[in-house]
C-alpha cells in the first residue's frame, strides 16, 4: 500500500500558507453542487457541517442523539488552549506547537500539530463571535488559565462548561444553516456502514433509530467526525452512545486504523461502586491544583482517613516528583494510581480508589475560597458518592476518558479511501501518544472550522461532480448486508444480554490493554477477546425485533464491532514493544518508572489494514520525521 | 457507602409508538442498591426483561453526568425527580425508601410527540433555534477575540442563561406546556452579549413565532419552570425576553 502523508513543502512555518496558496479552489457557483455527508454534530462534525454549508456546499448532516446539541463534546469540562499570548508570559504559536509535540512524547506529525496550534487563535475569536460566554476580567477582556501543568496560561474556558458552550456556539453555527436550508439535519440515525463504488467512498448506509430503517445516503463526500472509542473499556467517561462503530466500518471497508493502543486513562473520576454501574463520573483535574493525593502506608489499615496520621500516609506523587507534585500529567497520575492499588494499597470498598484530600488547601484558605474554586464539583461527588469532600477525602480513581488513536488520515484528513474523511477524536493525527489537557476541543474545532473547509476542495475539484445515486447496486448490497447482519444478531437467541458482555470485554481492556501493558497479558487479552467474541455470536440476547426501535439491536451492534476492534487495540499493543506516552510496556520503563521510548525502532504512526472476519490485519508504518524539535525525554521530577 | 437494598414497585408508562395510546404498566423491583443512580436501576430492569423475552423500558439518556439534557422524565409528578437542580441521571435511589411506588413517565407537552415508552421528539427546540438563535457570523469573519470588552457581570449573565441544557423539564412542568424559559434562556444570552445584539430584536420575534408555531402555552407566570429546572435558569430571563419581544414589537414590522 502506498501511503502519502501529503505534508506540503516548505519550512514548517509556511506549510499550512503554501498548502492553501497551491490548493485547487471550486468555483463558487459550483459547490452547491457537490453534495457532502457529515456524521456526527459534535466540535468536529458541527463545525464542519456550518461551515462547508456557509462556503455554499450542499450539506447532509447526521447525528446519533436527539438533536445535534447533544454530541458528546458538551460533556468537556476544563478549557480550549490558544496561543494568544493574552496573559503576556511567553507563550506563541511555536510554544504551543512544542507543548503538544512533546506531551504527545513525539509520536504525531510535526505539519499537523504546527497547523493546529496556527489555527488556534482563529478558535477563539470566532467562538467569542458566536456569544460563547467565555470566563472574563473585570476589565472585560477574556480570562487564561494554566490547565494541566502546562507553564503558560493559555486555556480559555466558560466555568466548568467549556465543551458545552463550545459546542452550542458550533449548533448555533449549525442551526443558523438548517434553517437556511444549506443543511438537511438527521437526528437518531446511526451509520451502519460506508458505502465504495470502486474504490470510492460514495455514501452511507444509516440506521433510523426510531423505525429501524436501513436509509441511504449518496454523496460526492463523507466525512466522519463520530469520536472515540473509549467505551471499549465498558466503563469510561464516555456518554452511552459513544461507539467505534462509524470509524469501525471504515477500517472494514479498507481505511487504515491508526494507532488505537493509544488511549487516554483520566486520572480523577469516581471510582466504581457495584456491578450495575453504567458509566464513571470525571471530575475535572483542577482538582489536583489543591488537592493532595495519598494511600494509607499499611495496606491493612482501616481507619478512617482523617484517623490516619500525616506519618501513616504515603503521598506518593509527591515524594516521586517533587518539582510537580500533584500535577503530573494525566498518564504519569494514572498509573502511578493503578501501581499502589495493585499493591493494595488502594481505599475504598474495591480497593481501587486513592484519597484526594483537600484539607491543607481548606487550612490554608478557608472553606469559601475552596468552595468557590471547586463547588460545583464538590457537589456533584457528593450527591454521587453520599461522602462530603468538605469533611472527608475524596476517593478517585483513573477512567477511560479519550482515545488518540483512530483512522489514519493525511494532512488533508483524508482517509485511506478517497473520498472519506476524518476529523477530531476519529481521527489520529494530532495528540501523539498522550493528548494534553484542554486540546481536545482545540482539535475537533480546528478540523471543522478552519482545516476541513480548505482541504476537501482539492478532492472535490479534482473528481468533478459524482454521477453516482443511491439507486447504484452498491447501496442495495450494502442495506441488505447490514440487515442481513441485524437478522443473525437476533436469531442467536442466546442467554447471555449485550450489557453482560460488553461488561466482560471491559475487564479484560482494562486489566490487560489499559494503563499498564505487557507481553504476555496482552497475548492473554487476544485470546480471552477471540473467546467472547465466539461466545458473543452463540450465546447473546438480543430480544425485540427488527425494522422498529430496537436499543438492544443498536448496542448488539456497537459490541459487535467492539470484539473485533479490541484485537486490534491489543494486537497494536503488543506489536509497539516500547513505552511512550500513555502508552506503557511494563518491559520497556526508565528506572524511575517512566515511560522509555525506543526512537530508533518506533519513531511510526502503526497502521493496520482489515484483512478479513477473524484474520490478523496487516502493519504498515508511517515514518515519524522531525526536523523541528529534538526529541527528548520526558521527566517531571 | 453502606449497601443497602430496597425493594419498590415502578408504575412506568408504556407506549408502543406514536400512533399507541399508550398505558401505565406495573413492575415490582426488589433488591435495588441504594448507590444505583435511577437509570442504572432503570438499566437493570431492562436487563432482566430482556432476559424474560420483554420488550425493554424505552428511555432516552447519554452523558450520564447531567450536561448532555438528552435523559428525563416525570417521576412522581416531578421532571427530573425530587433533587433540586439536577437531572433524572443525577438522581440516585437512595433518595426513595423500601415500599416506595414510584410513577414514571415521559415530558407531557402537544409540541412533544411521545414515540415510544418514555421517549420524546423535542425536535420543536431545535426549530426554534433555527429560526434565530444565533449570531450571524461565518467562519473566518470574526474580529479579534478581545477586540470587544465585554464587562465581567454581563458576561457571568449572559453564561447563567447559556447554561440551559435543553432537556425540555420547563415544558413538562409548566401546566401551560409553554417553553418560554427555554426561549428567554437563550435570546437573553444573545441579548446580553455585544455581539448578539444587532439581531436582537429579529431574533426575539422569529424564535417566539416559532414557539407559537410548535404548539407551545403561553406563560402565565406559575414560575414551575424555573423550580424544575435542573440549570436553574431564573424567570429574570423570561421578563428579559418579553422586553426585548416588546421592544421588537413595537420598533419593528411583526414577522
Amino acid at each position: 500500500m502506498q501511503l502519502d502523508g501529503k505534508i506540503p513543502a516548505g519550512p514548517l512555518r509556511d506549510k499550512w500558507d503554501n498548502y492553501r496558496f497551491k490548493a485547487k479552489l471550486v468555483n463558487p457557483a459550483n459547490k452547491r453542487k457537490y453534495k457532502l455527508i457529515v456524521v456526527g454534530s459534535g466540535l468536529a462534525g458541527g463545525a464542519a457541517a456550518a461551515t462547508l454549508a456557509e462556503l455554499g456546499y450542499d450539506v447532509e448532516c447526521f447525528c446519533i442523539q436527539d438533536s445535534p446539541r447533544r454530541a458528546h463534546s458538551i460533556a468537556a469540562q476544563g478549557g480550549i488552549n490558544a496561543a494568544k499570548n493574552y496573559p503576556n508570559d511567553g507563550d506563541s504559536i511555536w510554544r504551543l506547537f512544542y507543548d503538544t509535540i512533546k506531551g504527545g512524547d513525539f509520536r504525531a506529525r510535526e505539519a499537523n500539530v504546527y497547523r493546529l496550534a496556527q489555527v488556534s487563535n482563529n478558535i477563539i475569536d470566532q467562538c467569542a463571535a458566536q456569544g460563547v460566554p467565555f470566563a472574563r476580567e473585570y476589565g472585560g477582556m477574556l480570562s487564561n488559565r494554566s490547565f494541566g501543568g502546562a507553564q503558560v496560561s493559555r486555556t480559555f474556558y466558560a466555568r466548568g462548561q467549556t465543551g458545552q458552550q463550545l459546542l452550542l456556539g458550533a449548533y448555533s453555527a449549525l442551526s443558523r444553516q438548517i434553517g437556511a436550508g444549506k443543511v438537511k439535519m438527521h437526528t437518531r440515525r446511526e451509520l451502519v456502514d460506508i458505502v465504495l463504488v470502486g474504490d470510492r467512498a460514495r455514501g452511507i448506509i444509516a440506521r433510523n433509530l426510531v423505525t429501524g430503517e436501513m436509509e441511504r445516503f449518496a454523496a460526492d463526500a463523507v466525512i466522519l467526525a463520530t469520536g472515540g472509542y473509549g467505551t471499549v473499556f465498558y466503563l469510561s467517561t464516555n456518554a452511552d452512545s459513544c461507539n467505534v462503530g462509524a470509524a469501525f466500518k471504515a477500517y472494514k471497508r479498507g481505511a487504515l486504523f491508526a494507532n488505537p493502543c493509544f488511549t487516554q486513562i483520566h486520572p480523577t473520576c469516581i471510582p466504581q461502586g457495584g456491578d450495575y454501574q453504567a458509566k464513571l463520573t470525571l471530575m475535572s483535574e483542577s482538582l489536583r491544583n489543591d488537592g493532595r493525593i495519598w494511600v494509607p502506608k499499611d495496606p491493612s489499615d482501616t481507619r478512617a482517613p482523617r484517623d490516619i496520621p500525616e506519618s501513616d500516609r504515603s503521598y506518593y506523587l509527591e515524594e516521586k516528583y517533587p518539582s510537580f507534585g500533584n500535577l503530573v500529567p494525566r498518564d504519569v497520575a494514572s498509573r502511578n494510581a493503578k501501581e499502589q492499588c495493585d499493591a493494595g494499597l488502594g481505599v475504598g470498598p474495591t480497593g481501587y480508589a486513592v484519597y484526594l484530600d483537600f484539607a491543607d488547601a481548606i487550612k490554608r484558605d478557608g472553606r469559601d475560597v475552596i468552595a468557590r474554586k471547586y463547588g460545583n464539583l464538590f457537589d456533584m461527588y457528593h450527591n454521587i458518592s453520599d461522602d462530603d469532600p468538605y469533611e472527608t477525602p475524596m476517593m478517585i480513581y483513573p477512567a477511560s476518558h479519550y482515545t488518540m488513536g483512530g483512522l489514519w488520515v493525511d494532512y488533508e484528513l483524508q482517509t485511506t479511501i478517497p473520498g472519506l474523511f476524518a476529523l477530531g477524536e476519529a481521527n489520529f493525527s494530532d495528540h501523539g501518544a498522550n493528548r494534553l489537557g484542554a486540546s481536545a476541543l482545540m482539535q475537533g474545532l480546528a478540523d471543522g472550522y478552519f482545516v476541513i473547509p480548505y482541504t476537501i476542495g482539492p478532492f472535490l475539484a479534482d473528481q468533478g461532480v459524482s454521477e453516482v445515486g443511491v439507486e447504484h447496486q452498491a447501496f442495495a448490497d450494502a442495506a441488505a448486508e447490514a440487515a442481513e447482519n441485524d437478522r443473525k444478531l437476533l436469531a442467536i437467541e442466546g442467554r447471555r444480554t449485550v450489557r453482560d458482555l460488553h461488561r466482560a470485554l471491559g475487564k479484560v481492556m482494562v486489566d490487560e490493554v489499559g494503563m499498564a501493558r505487557n507481553e504476555a497479558g496482552l497475548k492473554k487479552a487476544i485470546g480471552a477477546i477471540q473467546a467472547l467474541r465466539e461466545e458473543f455470536w452463540q450465546n447473546v440476547k438480543v430480544g425485540g425485533e427488527q425494522g422498529n426501535f430496537n436499543l438492544a439491536l443498536q448496542k448488539a451492534g456497537r459490541l459487535a464491532d467492539y470484539l473485533e476492534f479490541a484485537e486490534v487495540m491489543a494486537l497494536d499493543a503488543l506489536t509497539r514493544d516500547e513505552s511512550c506516552g500513555c502508552h506503557l510496556r511494563e518491559e520497556h520503563q526508565t528506572e524511575e518508572h517512566e515511560a522509555q521510548r525506543n526512537d530508533e525502532d518506533f519513531c511510526h504512526v502503526a497502521m493496520w489494514e482489515y484483512t478479513g472476519f477473524g484474520s490478523a490485519p496487516e502493519f504498515h508504518k508511517e515514518p515519524l520525521v522531525f526536523e523541528n524539535v529534538e526529541l527528548s525525554q520526558r521527566s517531571y521530577k | 457507602m453502606s449497601t443497602d437494598t430496597i425493594n419498590i414497585t415502578l408504575k412506568v408508562w408504556r407506549q408502543k409508538n406514536a400512533a399507541d395510546k399508550g398505558r401505565f404498566e406495573t413492575i415490582p423491583v426488589s433488591g435495588v442498591d441504594s448507590h444505583m443512580s435511577f437509570l442504572e436501576m432503570l438499566d437493570t430492569v431492562n436487563e432482566k426483561l430482556i432476559l424474560e423475552g420483554k420488550d425493554p423500558i424505552a428511555f432516552d439518556n447519554d452523558c450520564r453526568e447531567g450536561i448532555c439534557g438528552t435523559c428525563g422524565c416525570v417521576v412522581d409528578g416531578i421532571p427530573h425527580g425530587p433533587n433540586k437542580a439536577m437531572t433524572l441521571c443525577q438522581l440516585h435511589m437512595r433518595k426513595f425508601d423500601e415500599g416506595d411506588v414510584i410513577a414514571v413517565e415521559p415530558w407531557r407537552s402537544r409540541a412533544f410527540k411521545v414515540l415510544k415508552d418514555l421517549m420524546v421528539d423535542r425536535g420543536a427546540f431545535d426549530r426554534i433555534i433555527q429560526s434565530g438563535g444565533y449570531v450571524s457570523v461565518n467562519t473566518g469573519s470574526a474580529p479579534d477575540a478581545n477586540a470587544l470588552p465585554i464587562p465581567m457581570a454581563v458576561a457571568e449573565k449572559a453564561m447563567d442563561a447559556a447554561a440551559c441544557i435543553g432537556c425540555g423539564a420547563c415544558v413538562a412542568a409548566c401546566p401551560n406546556a409553554s417553553a418560554m424559559l427555554f426561549v428567554s434562556a437563550k435570546v437573553s444570552q444573545l441579548a446580553l452579549l455585544p455581539q448578539g445584539r444587532p439581531e436582537a430584536a429579529e431574533r426575539a420575534l422569529k424564535m417566539v413565532a416559532t414557539m407559537d408555531r410548535e404548539g407551545f402555552g403561553n406563560c402565565s407566570n406559575h414560575r414551575s419552570c424555573e423550580a424544575a429546572c435542573p440549570k436553574e435558569i431564573s424567570i429574570v430571563n423570561i421578563a428579559r425576553l418579553n422586553r426585548e419581544f416588546f421592544k421588537a414589537g413595537v420598533l419593528s414590522e411583526p414577522i
